[in-house]
Formats: C-alpha cells, structure tokens, sequence
C-alpha cells in the first residue's frame, strides 16, 4: 500500500533542487526551458560571428580578420544559426507546448528527451572547439560541399563530421519523440483535425526531421569514408563524383529549410488568431497547405543547383515545382490576412512579430520565386540576392515566430507579464535593423557582388555600409530582448490562466505558471 | 507507454535506419540515373562496340579534345590534335600526349566528360585510355589512345562536342600494383619514393 501511496505524493511534488533538477529531468517544461536557453545562446553565439561578417564587409579591402578566418565565421555562423538557434528554438517550443496543447502529463519518451537535449551541448561544443585547433574552424560554408570538405578540408572536419551526428541524432529523437505525443496521448476528443495549429505543424515538421536527417547522417558519414577510409562517394579520380555530394545534400537541405518554417507557420496562425479575436480563417486549408509544402519539399531540391550543369528537361521540372510550392504557401497567407480582416485588432508584441513575419516572410517567398526561375537564376546563382532571400525567411521569418512565440507564451511559462513597452521597443528595433540590414542585399547582389568573399568592389561599398549599421543595431537589440526575458522570469505583474483575451487552447486553461505536472487526467475536448 | 506508442516508436525507428541506408541507395541510383539518360556527362566505362553504318548515313561533326591537370598533377597532359572533324558512325582514333615529369613513378587515372551532356549517350569507345590507370615511369612519355565513334541517333541540334579528360594523380592509393608493376618491369625501386 506505501508504494501507492509514494507514487500519488510522487505525482503532486515540484522540481528537485539544484544543478541535477537540470541535468536529470525528465519534464517537458524543464527540458523545453532547457533547449530554449541553450538556442538563445546559440543565437548569440552565431550572431557575434555574424557582426564579424559584418565587419569586415563594412568598408571594402581586408580590416578586421584574415580571409581564412572570415571562411570560418561564416562556415560557423551558417551551421550554428541553423543547427544550434532555430531548430533547437523550435524543439524547446515544442517541448513546453505540444503536450499542453494536447492534454498530456508529458512528452511520450521523458528519459529519451533528457538524451536529445543533453547531448547537443556536445555536439556544438565538438564544433565550436575545432576554432582552437591547428588548421582551424570548418572553412567550407555551411553546406559544406565536396571536395572543398573533404579533399581541402581543415583536418578539423573530423570533429565537425561527428557533431553533426551527433545533432542530428538529436533531432531524430526529438521528432519520435513529438510524433509518439501527438501520435498517442491526445486529451480524448481531440481528433487530428481538432489540433491546434502549432501541433500539426509539428507533425508534418517531425515527419520531415525523421525523413532527411538520416540523409544528413548519410552524406557526412560518406565524407569521412572519402576522408579516412579510402572510399571515393564524392572523389572524380576514384569514380565517385562531387555533383553527387550537391544532390544527396540537398535532398537533405530542401527538406531543411521547411523544417525551419513549417513550426513558425504554427505559431503565427495562434498568434494571429488570437489578436484579432477570430477563430483563424481557412483550419483545414492551412493543415492542408503545410501538408502539400511538406511533400513537395522532396522533389525540389536542384533548384539549388541550376547553374551545375543539367539538362533542360531537369531544370524545367525543378523549376515549376518549386514555383508550385507558391500555390499552399499563397493559401497560408491569405488565411492569415483573411483572418486579420474585420478583427478586433490590438497590437501587443506577439502581434507585432506575428505581422511583420507574414510581410517580410512573404517578401522572403517572392524572391525565392524569382530565384526559382532557372535563367535568372543563373545570374543571381551565389550572390547576395540569395543571402537577402534566404535571411528574410530565417530572420524575420523563422526567427521572427521564435520571438512572437516566446512573447505570446512567456507569461504562461513563467507567470509574469513582460514590459509591454520594451517589448515593442525591442520589435521596432529587430524590424528596422534587420530590413535594414538584408533589405539592401538585394540590390547588391542583383549588382553582381558575389557571397562568401571577405573583400569586394568599390561599387558595392555603400549598400554594404548600410548593411553593416543594420547588423549592429539588430544585434543590439537581442541584448535587450535577453533584458526583458530575465526581468519577465524574474518578476512582474501576475499573469491569469488566460493571460490573452481570446485566446484558444487548452494551455489557457491551467494556471500561469503552469504547475509542474499538467493533465495528469486528460481533459475532456468536446 | 501504450501498444500503439510502442508501434509507433518501432515504425519511425524503421523509417529512420530506412532513410539512413537511402542516402547510401542514391549513390549507385545516382550512377544508373546518369548512365540511362546520360545526364552530367558521365560515359561508360568500359568498351562498347557497335556497328560501323554506312557512311552516307552519317552527318559531319566537330569534336574538341580538351584536357586538364586536377589539382597538383604535375605530368605534362594534352591531346595531340586539338579539333576533329569528324563524321557520325565511323570509328575515329585521337590520341592524348602524357609525360611523367617528375623524377619517381606515378599512377594515373583520366577521367573523361562530355559536352553537351546529352551527348554522352551517343559516345561509344572501342578502346580508351580512361578504361584503365597509367603507370609511368620518371620522365616516361607516351601517347594514348582513344578510339571513339558517335552514333547516328546523335541529337540533330549538336554539331560541336568537347571531350574533356581529367588526369588525376592516384599514385597513393596505388603503391602495391605500382610496386608490382616497377618488379615486373624490372625497376630499381629506389626511385619510388613519394
């Protein structure tokens, strides 16, 4: 009878005390706490490397760093913004809220999400060391294409092979991990097509992690065969061949970059939906739409290749289908615009980021379209207009919903209400220094100035100066961001269980803090 | 953990050893991709023989012979005749020139690529070079052989082909054939050294 007894004290207790609270937990909310910092970190991290970048490029001719060593902060700050901030942002967000959003007591795997998180500090601390090591950092950009990361590649490669295993290991836990949540632990009455948007994002987004990381895991186990072993995957002069590198990468990375969108796709529709006081416009066309997005990311993927030498027919196919990816992704934003219309708006800070995401996303989308046509892509191919496409749809995209996120959720993870007027302040300052920053990267590179080079022409010198000034004050105002996140946790006004008028979900209906063990009876969903 | 969280962890788990062992399946489906359509310029290698047809039936085409030296390949490498003229269905034989100009025996492979791509369907080569490595001793030249023919089914709008050879040093993945080869040929084997 005592143990009975244990295990029903057992379900009321908090966290355990201390440093081990952290590394042993096994709660969704402390782990979710957990990948939330360390991305914030990594944010950091990658963004200091980024203002590096910066710069340098502020005037033309070498200043500030060797060139070997730019290759490097580049390299670094590609990988580290894409497998250290934004993923693991999105994992911690998933971590706090799908199983709140569901009704469950927990992740489905508990020990299983202590490894994912614990072993990624790991991984990046294997990569960020190679830095200190003789020959240096990975050098090779973030796409790490062979032979520049295997024949040329610092001997650090090695390190930088393992931790991708490593992290993409992780990954690959975390998404069995969600798919078992959401697959079996739904509250009773909560069909699939009942789920809050944020959890079907999820879905489709573990779908896609379990499907392409292994392909990761393939290609850079196929480099240290090349490396080490003697093989020759990606070495002409064995039989192998280097375009072959470019495909299995990209069959992996196409895929990638939705995994990095589909979960802020989620967290707008709540946030939209939410500030303007209306159910959201289109449930099912948006469910249906990151579907099409998801299945469609398969077969695009040498759109990121056009100018490597393939035959009309191929080029063709790959460009219409990417531009068919316009067609679900036009349906999401016309549901988010649909669901503004008529609202009752006001604009808090979740508000703010959530709109500004749908713009400056959409912006993101557009050049992506004009990249998508494979002759003009042949101009653009490894410019700046690239880098400005693919920044607006991290940055003000992904990175954007992250902070919505954390903005809209913070209050109901910790109790407190942020500064409301910091807040704003702190959106006002990311909007203009980022537009300000990639904003004039198109120019330049519809210019002709070319990516990842150190030192340019002079007649690229002001857009640069521009971008640079962008880059500081965007950076700067993550500080403050850390500054009202710390305050918020720390205290201030209490929040209510509902925290937003209007808001949707179960997550509003426990108290705010959460307590540390939600729906260990399942809630009825009607 | 209920029956069906069970199944599903042990799905995905298939999934993902599934998808792992792919990205190894794209390498060979990669390689039979580029050989059924002959996309990216790969050719067969290995001799095929086909039929000389008719020469009435052939058309005139221009072939450029064009060679390159892949990173520190110091061997001096290069075809004998720059421009063919050539006509489709008969059988042609062009030779590159290749010097060992270093002072130790190296190992060679040539790795050969076609412009336009879709031209290396149509390329067929009786005997080549590429089929094999090239051991040469220090200072040893020769001159290679292809011989080649493109068949008449050759695309109506390709009138100007590149044949373009890579040379590529392969020595240190080669010390033991090159040991037998300088022991049969009845080297001393001082001047090995790498």
């Amino acid at each position: 009878m005592s143990a009975v007894i244990e295990s029903h004290d057992d379900h009321h207790h908090g966290p355990a005390k201390g440093l081990t609270r952290w590394l042993f937990t096994t709660n969704h909310k402390d782990i979710g706490t957990l990948y939330l910092w360390f991305s914030f970190a990594m944010f950091l991290i990658g963004g200091a490397m980024a203002l590096v970048i910066r710069a340098e490029l502020f005037q033309p001719g070498m200043q500030i760093v060797e060139p070997e060593f730019y290759n490097q902060m580049l390299t670094l700050h590609g990988l580290i913004m894409v497998f250290g901030a934004v993923m693991p942002a999105f994992v911690g967000l998933a971590n706090w809220l799908v199983p709140m959003m569901v009704g469950a007591p927990d992740m489905a795997l508990p020990r299983m999400n202590n490894l994912s998180f614990w072993i990624l500090p790991f991984a990046f601390f294997m990569m960020l060391s190679s830095l200190f090591m003789e020959g240096g950092a990975p050098n090779f950009g973030w796409t790490f294409y062979a032979p520049l990361s295997t024949t040329y590649a610092p001997p650090s490669v090695t390190f930088f092979i393992f931790s991708v295993h490593i992290l993409g290991a992780s990954s690959i836990m975390g998404a069995i991990n969600v798919i078992v949540t959401i697959m079996n632990m739904r509250a009773p009455g909560m069909t699939l097509m009942k789920m809050p948007l944020f959890v079907w994002s999820w879905l489709i987004t573990a779908y896609l992690l379990i499907a392409v990381m292994p392909v990761l895991a393939g290609a850079v186990t196929m480099m240290l065969m090349d490396i080490h072993f003697g093989t020759s995957f990606f070495n002409a002069a064995g039989g192998g061949d280097p375009v072959l590198f470019q495909h299995i990468f990209w069959f992996f990375g196409h895929p990638e970059v939705y995994i990095m969108i589909l979960p802020a796709f989620g967290i707008v529709s709540h946030i939209i939906s939410t500030f303007s006081r209306k159910e959201l416009f289109g449930y099912s066309s948006m469910v249906w739409a990151m579907v099409s997005i998801a299945i469609l990311s398969f077969v695009v993927w040498a759109h990121h290749m056009f100018t490597v030498g393939m035959p009309l027919a191929a080029e063709l196919f790959f460009m219409w289908a990417t531009m068919l990816i316009a067609v679900p992704t036009g349906v999401k934003v016309f549901n988010w615009v649909a669901t503004m219309f008529r609202g009752s708006i006001t604009y808090e800070t979740p508000m703010l980021f959530a709109i500004a995401f749908v713009v400056l996303f959409t912006i993101g989308g557009f050049s992506g379209l004009m990249l998508a046509i494979t002759p003009a892509d042949f101009q653009y191919h490894d410019t700046y207009f690239v880098v400005a496409h693919f920044h607006y749809v991290l940055v003000p995209g992904a990175i954007f919903s992250i902070m919505a996120a954390v903005y809209y959720w913070l209050p109901k993870w910790c109790g407190n209400m942020y500064d409301e007027r910091l807040g704003r302040l702190h959106f006002w300052l990311s909007f203009i220094g980022v537009n300000v920053t990639f904003f004039p990267q198109h120019f330049i590179g519809l210019a002709g100035m070319p990516r990842r080079i150190p030192d340019y022409a002079l007649q690229f010198a002001d857009w640069n100066m521009v971008s640079t000034v962008g880059a500081f004050l965007f950076g700067a105002s993550q500080i403050l961001f850390l500054f009202i996140v710390v305050r918020t946790v720390m205290g201030g006004k209490k929040a209510t269980p509902e925290v937003w008028e209007g808001a949707q979900g179960l997550e509003w209906t426990v108290d705010s803090p959460p307590p540390y063990h939600t729906f260990s009876t399942p809630p009825e969903v009607k | 953990m209920n029956e069906g969280g069970k199944k599903t962890i042990k799905m995905l788990s298939l999934a993902v050893l599934g998808m792992f062992f792919f990205s190894f399946a794209l390498v060979p489906l990669y390689d039979v991709f580029c050989e059924v359509t002959g996309l990216n310029g790969k050719i067969d290698l290995s001799p095929t023989r086909i039929a000389e047809s008719d020469i009435s039936e052939g058309r005139d085409i221009t072939v450029q012979f064009v060679s390159h030296n892949n990173e520190q390949m110091p061997w001096d490498f290069g075809p004998s005749d720059e421009v063919i003229n050539i006509t489709t269905g008969k059988y042609y034989t062009a030779t590159y020139y290749v010097k060992n100009t270093t002072s130790r025996a190296m190992v060679a492979q040539a790795i050969p690529s076609v412009a336009p791509s879709n031209a290396a369907a149509h390329l067929k080569k009786l005997e080549c070079f590429c089929f094999e490595q090239q051991i040469l001793k220090p200072g040893e030249e020769a001159l290679l052989p292809v011989r080649l023919i493109f068949d008449n089914e050759l695309p109506d709008n390709i009138n100007n082909i590149v044949l373009s050879y890579t040379i590529f040093d392969v020595t240190e993945d080669n010390l033991d054939e090159l040991a037998s080869y300088m022991h049969e040929h009845g080297e001393d084997h001082h001047s090995m050294g790498s």
